[in-house]
């Protein structure tokens, strides 16, 4: 066999290697889905979503989990954007560039890979002890948004990192400020690219059960939170619960509360693709 | 004629004696006196001193990295953010240092524009590109804004393509037009003196020459500044030329003269493009 025969045989080897990845990713995924899909659908109802949770699997609802949810969501949100986001323009923008900048970049990094049950328990000790929190809704954002600030402030320096300098000489030359220049230039020339780093660290947030645990969500709540030092539960934790539980009836719940889960982390993934193409498409015109 | 003799003899006086340039009853524009200019070690600028002629177009020319850009840069402080720079001597405009702690930098900004190298007009419509100078002055009349969003756009005799287009997105201009653009951007401001960093090195033949007669007419209201790598652009816009070498200024003067007659063996190599 010459070299050309080789080459050709390897580019196949290795087209079927690549096919054969991809579809053991994804086949695997549509089977975890459609099954639940198979379990849970038939549970999906109105009903389930208005309901309180309850002993009895089909009086069952997770309405006190979803709000939960949703509570927790709008209060990381609020508190891990403008954190996360303005320490990215301070580091990209404002910080010097020395030893010590690249020494809290190696960190930042680090601490986006840290185990998020060490948030938990940094959050229990801090939040909800120190502080006085108690396991408030409160004290579970404060934690979710330390654990995915890395991640914000990451992906924010990386799309400011992105503008070319052109626009910020182009700025600065006219006699703008620097603030001006990056509210102005900077700030919407990346905005699509910080809020798809956003979204996607708020999904992951959305997923996360362990820290909430240790922060101290119930099991059972019967209750929709009113303020954000009520106590709470989220989806996750009550998939959880039901899942441990041993009646049958339980986990087909659970596999409804997932669907609704991973409908929730869909839609926030959707919107983050469609902003960046949105923001993308603005840029190139 | 003392042109500046390199190193070891003593600077003698701050005014350069040069045809032209060594009158007394005009006023200089620019002044640049014993600059240095390091980034970190190495040494970008040696010692140049030099006068800028208001209403007069200045080409500096030399090969890369001589510093040409460098010292342009200087004049309305676009160094500043560079990590490691550091100046020695002053750069003078109407007679004041723009380097002193008290002077404002934006402020300064608005009366030395700067047009760049590749077109960088803004990601937003042609007639927001242009107002973007008032705006971050704290103007709102609107009225205001868009007579001098026209005016500049007619100085930069770009009106006539684009009018009943202001809307459009800047980006979908011709390079030559998004350059055009972008100095009606710097006009709008009102500065008294215009730099520009080689502003047609990025266009086909055509679109630089529209910028050229278009240098050639701001000449009337602005003092220009204009680093160029093409010597025949320098040769047809510029009054004055500064040639310079590795960071010093080799010689400074009319540019017939440095063109028909340098005073410098390696002005003359450049010039017929023996070397650069």
């Amino acid at each position: 066999m010459n070299r050309a025969k080789i080459n050709r045989l390897k580019d196949k080897a290795f087209k079927y290697v690549g096919l054969f990845a991809s579809v053991v990713g994804i086949v695997i995924l549509s089977i975890f889905i459609g099954f639940v899909i198979y379990m849970g659908v038939e549970r999906l109802s109105w009903d389930f979503l208005v309901k309180l949770p309850s002993r009895i699997a089909a009086n069952s609802g997770i309405y006190s989990a979803w709000m939960g949810t949703v509570w927790i969501m709008v209060f990381t949100t609020l508190i891990s954007f403008p954190l996360g986001v303005g320490a990215g323009i301070y580091l990209e923008e404002y910080g010097n560039k020395n030893r010590w900048s690249s020494f809290l970049e190696i960190n930042i990094s680090n601490l986006a890979s840290v185990p998020s049950i060490i948030y938990g328990l940094l959050g229990l000790g801090l939040f909800v002890r120190m502080m006085h929190l108690g396991n408030s809704i409160l004290a579970g954002a404060l934690t979710l948004s330390l654990l995915i600030l890395p991640i914000i402030i990451v992906s924010t320096r990386e799309a400011i990192k992105a503008v070319p300098n052109s626009i910020r000489d182009a700025s600065n030359a006219l006699g703008a400020s620097k603030w001006q220049t990056i509210w102005h230039q900077v700030l919407p020339a990346s905005f699509g690219g910080i809020l798809t780093g956003v979204i996607l660290a708020l999904s992951r947030a959305v997923g996360e059960t362990a820290p909430l645990i240790v922060v101290g969500a119930l099991v059972y709540v019967p209750f929709a939170p009113q303020s954000p030092l009520d106590e709470f539960t989220v989806l996750p934790v009550q998939i959880f619960n039901w899942v441990t539980r041993p009646q049958q009836e339980f986990i087909i719940n659970a596999a409804a509360a997932i669907i609704v889960l991973l409908g929730i982390t869909f839609i926030m993934n959707g919107i983050a693709v469609y902003l960046r193409n949105k923001w993308q498409n603005k840029m190139q015109l | 004629m003392d042109s500046k003799t390199k190193s070891k003899q003593p600077k003698t006086s701050q005014v350069e004696t040069r045809p032209k340039l060594d009158s007394k009853s005009q006023s200089f524009k620019l002044q640049a006196k014993n600059v240095d200019v390091f980034y970190g070690d190495f040494q970008a600028i040696d010692d140049i001193s030099l006068n800028i002629l208001e209403n007069s177009i200045t080409a500096f020319i030399g090969p890369s990295g001589c510093g040409k850009s460098t010292f342009l840069r200087l004049f309305n402080r676009m160094n500043d953010y560079i990590d490691g720079f550091n100046m020695n001597g002053n750069i003078l405009l109407d007679n004041k240092d723009i380097y002193d702690p008290d002077v404002k930098v934006e402020q300064l900004r608005k009366t030395v524009g700067m047009v760049f190298q590749k077109p960088n007009p803004f990601p937003k419509s042609i007639y927001e590109n242009v107002a973007y100078g008032l705006r971050i002055q704290g103007i709102k009349d609107e009225e205001l804004i868009e007579s001098r969003v026209i005016k500049s756009l007619k100085q930069a005799t770009l009106y006539s393509e684009i009018e009943g287009n202001m809307e459009k997105q800047a980006l979908a201009l011709s390079g030559g037009q998004q350059q055009r653009l972008c100095i009606a951007r710097a006009l709008a401001v009102k500065p008294s003196v215009l730099l520009m960093d080689e502003p047609t090195s990025a266009l086909d033949p055509i679109s630089s020459g529209k910028i050229e007669d278009l240098i050639t007419e701001l000449k009337k209201e602005f003092t220009i500044v204009i680093v160029t790598h093409n010597m025949q652009q320098a040769g047809r816009v510029s009054d004055n030329t500064a040639f310079l070498y590795m960071g010093n200024l080799v010689e400074y003067g009319d540019t017939q003269k440095i063109f028909t007659n340098p005073e410098k063996d390696r002005t003359q190599n450049y010039i017929t493009g023996r070397f650069g």
